[in-house]
């Protein structure tokens, strides 16, 4: 089935392409587009691309899941907690993060901490309120045994909520980091000297179609093989839970 | 250590006579209603203080701003080694009551008296076994009776022996590094039994533990959960809707009545002390059936 569900997108695009139905500039073929590729590579840019985006997302994303882990959890277990921070959490979530990015640049330059800036900020809002859910799913029957057992405050938060929510916080990872990805690539179509995002607009502007579709081919590459790490993490993580 | 089944000879048994004499030697102590006397008579078995005791409980919520009152001057006291159950038409309020017992849910009035003290929150003298889901699924069998234990502050030798000695109770001593998922119902409940069980509470309370499981399951735990409190003599309160498990498994069977939710009346089984599954086609146990059937019918 994943043969198929790939596969055939791929022979449409394979068939149109070749069908000449449209010029080669601007509908490239898979061959064309792996050339585009191997050009980059041998011009020795695709890997310092790759290495920045990577770099940008990753410590993004990071921030994000250590700023977003705590405050969710405080935010789920504690109503006070709730009050504190959900005016901040509830309101902003609504404003979109791109509007934010020509601010983090006045306010943080050009330079790799707006990048990162950037992310963080795109996805720690959503980890913080899909953390807070998660923590709210949690069976009564898993807190009031805890309870019965005789916990505390702290106990309860620490060895009973953390470990019940942290399926569904590693879910929320893994569903997030795309969107860290989103985030990256609109930093880098602002303002980058490298990366994935500032290839394709580079590469736009001479209209290179197919070094264009060869880079968003590596970032859908890199989400999968991410997906795959985050998931076999998940696993190691948590081998108690059902993983589908 | 061996295990050995035999709760006389298990170095942990002492605790169950332990805290009955311990109440006896408070009573002598403080005799109630005989302050002043010097020469306290000794009580009669059946005048030893209550072990658990509802005192006029009432809870009103809110249902769409609306109050609802579901418990109304619920009274109910279970003697020390007493095993009561709790029937009642479904919704009229059991589970609040046990809640409210476990301190997991606060009452609109009355009080909840453990060996004479009142308890407002939930504490771990208030072991609670509940339908299904309450495992720690990130805990094996082993760790999840361990985790009350640990709160206790029981050193790890005593840990080891009373996490051995329970997983034997309740027959899962191959399954102890198992995760609950890798278990099957009957046994996920067995497991809470024994992690319940294990914190040595003063009172175990239950809420409809076998109202998840297939017929067959329900009726090997109900006879394994007679056999328990036939060894051990916990003081349980347990709720169920089904009549037939209730005088099964009891000493004493409360019938609740709804709208609003209180007792109706208690029903001392006086069936044999050691129970057998073919006791319920007797005629003694069909009549027993019958009454409460009639009572609750008539609610
Ligand atoms: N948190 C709550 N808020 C409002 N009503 C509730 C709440 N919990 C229970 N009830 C109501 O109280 C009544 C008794 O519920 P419950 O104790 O669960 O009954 P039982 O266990 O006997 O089936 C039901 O009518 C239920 O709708
Ligand atoms: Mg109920």
């Amino acid at each position: 089935m994943p043969l198929i569900g790939g596969g055939a997108p791929l022979l449409l695009w394979a068939i149109i392409s070749y069908s000449g139905a449209f010029a080669n500039a601007f509908f490239p073929t898979p061959v064309q587009i792996l050339q585009a590729g191997a050009k980059l590579l041998s011009d020795g840019v695709l890997i310092g691309d790759i290495l920045a985006s990577s770099g940008r997302v990753l410590f993004g994303f990071l921030a994000a899941a250590i700023v977003s882990i705590p405050i969710g959890l405080l935010m789920g277990t504690f109503h006070t907690m709730e009050g504190l921070f959900s005016p901040v959490v509830g309101s902003v979530r609504y404003m979109p993060v791109a509007a934010f990015v020509p601010l983090v640049m006045i306010w943080f330059g050009y330079d790799e901490p707006a990048k990162v800036l950037i992310v963080f900020l795109g996805i720690v809002l959503y980890n913080t309120t899909m953390i807070v859910d998660a923590v709210r799913k949690i069976p009564n029957e898993i807190l009031n045994a805890a309870y019965t057992l005789g916990v505390s405050r702290p106990i309860l938060l620490f060895q009973v909520i953390f470990p019940a929510a942290l399926p569904s916080i590693l879910d929320t990872m893994r569903t997030n980091i795309a969107g860290a990805w989103n985030f990256l690539i609109l930093a880098e179509v602002i303002a980058a000297k490298q990366g994935l995002g500032f290839r394709i607009i580079q590469s736009q502007r001479y209209v290179d179609t197919d070094k264009v579709l060869f880079c968003i081919c590596v970032i859908g590459l890199i989400g999968l093989l991410t997906d795959y790490a985050l998931r076999k993490l998940a696993i190691a993580l948590t081998p108690w839970s059902e993983h589908s | 250590m061996s295990l050995s089944l035999d709760f006389v000879n298990n170095p942990l048994a002492g605790r169950f006579w332990g805290s009955a004499t311990s109440a006896m030697t408070e009573l002598s102590l403080h005799p109630p209603g005989a302050a002043g006397s010097k020469f306290p008579a000794p009580p009669p078995p059946e005048e030893l203080p209550d072990k658990l005791c509802v005192q006029k409980i009432s809870k009103i919520f809110d249902y769409q701003s609306q109050p609802l009152t579901v418990l109304q001057d619920v009274d109910l006291s279970l003697k020390s080694n007493e095993f009561v159950c709790l029937v009642g038409a479904s919704g009229c309020g059991k589970s609040t009551l046990l809640n409210i017992v476990a301190g997991l849910t606060a009452p609109t009035s009355g009080r909840i008296l453990v060996d004479q003290e009142e308890v407002t929150g939930p504490g771990s003298d208030r072991g609670m076994v509940f339908q299904a889901y309450s495992l720690f699924p990130w805990l094996t069998v082993a760790k999840n009776i361990e985790f009350g234990l640990k709160l206790q502050k029981l050193s790890k030798r005593e840990r080891r022996e009373r996490i051995a000695y329970y997983l034997e109770v309740v027959g899962l001593s191959r399954f102890a590094n198992a995760f609950p998922k890798q278990l099957s119902g009957g046994m996920k409940q067995r497991a809470a039994i024994a992690r319940a069980l294990a914190n040595e509470p003063e009172v175990l309370l239950m809420d409809e533990p076998f109202g998840a499981l297939d017929a067959q399951t329900k009726e090997q735990l109900q006879l394994f959960m007679r056999e328990m409190w036939e060894r051990t003599h916990t003081t349980i309160l347990m709720v169920t809707h089904d009549v037939e498990e209730a005088i099964f498994l009891s000493s004493r069977v409360a019938v609740m009545e709804a709208h609003p939710g209180r007792i109706k009346e208690s029903v001392e089984i006086e069936l044999p002390e050691h129970r057998e599954l073919e006791m319920k086609s007797e005629v003694s146990f069909i009549q027993l059936k019958r009454r409460i059937t009639t009572m609750l019918g008539h609610g």
